[in-house]
């Protein structure tokens, strides 16, 4: 049961083989054994899980169960949840019992399906190791010595450890696909504005994109059905007709034209993810797709670029952090603006500080044209980049990360190491375009490597056909860990 | 370009975060490294590039000026700090 796709409990749920609410009983109590060892979830909250699920079971008894009503889904702490602790990682929302629920919340909720838990994440979504969190690092389930990835990290370690069969995730440069690479399992950040905002903690809103993490290509899909839609409480939220990102699963891949970007196959990239990487390039070969050359000479700006922009965004969106509506204030203070330094000084941790800080400093009187608008220039070119390259190919791939994952605190003293993790993924945000990983088989100690799949602006069901294909010839996706044999 | 101490806070402080010599000497550190990273920005020639702030070329929406919230004072101030008669509390800006 813990091991079976959202597609195997879709069906044995509609069959009524098994009730929601046995079936969240089940992964409660996976969660409750297994998460001491993980430390994937902040927040469980067994009454509220199992009352959505019997509120599921008499949805379905009455005839309107839908493909996910009444499976538990992990929900990340950046979601704002009515009535759960929200917390975004933060010391600074430790005490926040959100009021209302996030657009993608109130779809899920739409649908049946089961908030099984609010996930553990870098503070603010700000990393890419999942320890900056204020509640601790996540441990990796292929090796607990390692870090999980970040910023979804509790998301993916919940997946790949089976304590939930998907999860909600969040992608600023990288924190739905790097996690989801570094945990052996998939997941897609879509294209910028198909997923609501509303209600999604903002760290920078012009790159923020919520995007599902699941086992396989086929559960993402389903995932992707229910999550994407408009919502007029996004500014940047995009109407369009509603699609299904399933339709194209079985599709052939005879004639795909892949593109693989010469500059991710140079230095920076371990040996080990590489012939993991060309492994899976050969397969899609073999499945009848064609590799071209493409060139996206701007990569190596996209690290300096995006951390000037994220960071400039991120010190706007978290000045309303200020200890008044909500949030932690100081307990002591001798005026408004102490209180304020006080507050936001013992809210937030190193990562969001130091964010805060370069944001702040270039969007400066003086420095606002060399670093805040120069920076957007280059966005500029690192997009049109990617719109020369779409002219040659259908999709591009290659890595997502440069390394497998690494071991705890080995770079948590080094942001600009940290930073580099982001290599690959941050220019799609960049861009605005979908992107996606998957499992491609196994570096050195069997620690996972994820394909990266870049896509045209709303090309997710292509993108999903290709990833769904290629998972249909391989089984990288349903390894588990030995830890984990006897499920 | 070099990050001097004081840069710092003046920045710190710009941002409302109360920060020791102590850590304005540790952030001067990694922000001094994050920017040498970012530096490699002046290298592109970029006069006759426009800035893009956004992905998508949106126009933003209008909506009729109806009321859509209803009042939630009660729920909202639960999660207060500290609230008094329906008014949030803070120190005393005025003498």
């Amino acid at each position: 049961m813990l091991n079976s796709s959202l597609q195997q409990l879709s069906a044995l749920i509609a069959a009524k083989k098994i009730s929601s609410v046995e079936l969240t009983n089940e992964f409660l109590s996976r969660v409750k054994a297994q998460n001491p060892v993980y430390n994937a979830f902040i927040t469980v909250n067994e009454e509220m899980s199992l009352a959505q699920a019997h509120a599921a079971d008499a949805m379905i008894a009455s005839g309107q169960g839908q493909p996910l009503t009444g499976i538990p889904i992990a929900q990340k702490d950046i979601f704002c949840t009515k009535g759960w602790l929200t917390t975004c990682g933060s010391k600074m929302l430790s005490n926040f019992i959100s009021p209302y629920d996030a657009g993608v919340i109130e779809r899920f909720n739409t649908v049946g399906a089961v908030n099984i838990g609010k996930t553990n994440m870098d503070e603010f979504a700000m990393g890419s190791s999942n320890e900056t969190s204020f509640y601790g690092p996540v441990r990796n389930p292929w090796d607990i010595t390692t870090v999980p990835g970040g910023s979804s990290g509790g998301s993916a370690c919940a997946v790949a450890a089976r304590m939930a069969p998907a999860a909600t995730g969040t992608d600023t440069g990288g924190s739905i696909r790097q996690p989801a690479a570094l945990c052996g399992i998939s997941g897609i950040k879509p294209t910028y504005g198909l997923v609501s905002r509303y209600g999604m903690i903002a760290f920078a809103s012009s790159l923020d994109q919520g995007g599902p993490m699941a086992k396989s290509a086929e559960d993402l899909a389903l995932m992707m059905n229910v999550m994407v839609g408009f919502d007029t409480r996004d500014s940047t939220s995009l109407q369009r007709a509603s699609e299904d990102y399933s339709r194209d699963l079985a599709r052939p891949l005879q004639g795909l034209r892949i593109g693989l970007p010469r500059e991710y196959f140079v230095e920076g990239l371990s040996s080990d993810v590489a012939s993991a990487v060309e492994s899976a390039i050969a397969e899609y070969r073999k499945l009848g797709a064609e590799t071209v050359e493409v060139s996206l000479p701007n990569t190596k700006l996209s690290i300096p670029v995006y951390y000037v922009l994220a960071p400039a965004e991120a010190s706007s969106n978290l000045s309303r952090f200020d200890g008044v509506r909500y949030g932690h204030r100081a307990p002591e203070y001798t005026d408004l603006n102490d209180m304020y330094q006080k507050s936001r000084a013992q809210g937030f941790g190193a990562e969001v500080k130091r964010r805060i800080l370069i944001g702040t400093y270039v969007l400066s009187h003086g420095y606002y044209d060399a670093y805040y608008i120069q920076a957007q220039k280059l966005r500029r070119l690192i997009a049109q980049d990617f719109s020369e390259a779409f002219k040659h190919c259908d999709i591009i791939m290659g890595p997502t990360t440069p390394t497998t994952s690494f071991p705890l605190g080995e770079k948590s003293g080094d942001p600009v190491q940290m930073y580099l993790s982001d290599t690959y993924t941050i220019a799609t945000n960049l861009a605005g375009l979908p992107g996606m990983s998957i499992p491609a088989g196994f570096g050195n100690s069997n620690r996972p490597v994820g394909l990266h799949i870049i896509g045209n602006y709303f090309a997710e069901a292509q993108m999903l056909n290709a990833a769904h294909q290629y998972q249909q010839v391989t089984d990288w996706h349903i390894r588990i860990p030995d830890t984990l044999n006897g499920l | 370009m070099s990050l001097t101490l004081d840069d710092i806070k003046r920045v710190a402080n710009l941002a409302c975060i109360e920060t020791s010599e102590t850590e304005a000497a540790t952030a001067l550190v990694h922000l001094s490294g994050i920017f040498s990273l970012i530096e490699q920005m002046q290298a592109v020639d970029t006069s006759s590039v426009k800035p893009m702030s956004h992905s998508q070329d949106l126009v933003q929406r209008l909506r009729d000026d109806i009321v859509t919230e209803s009042d939630q004072r009660e729920l909202f101030q639960s999660i207060a700090p500290k609230t008094e008669s329906g008014l949030y509390l803070v120190p005393k800006v005025l003498e």
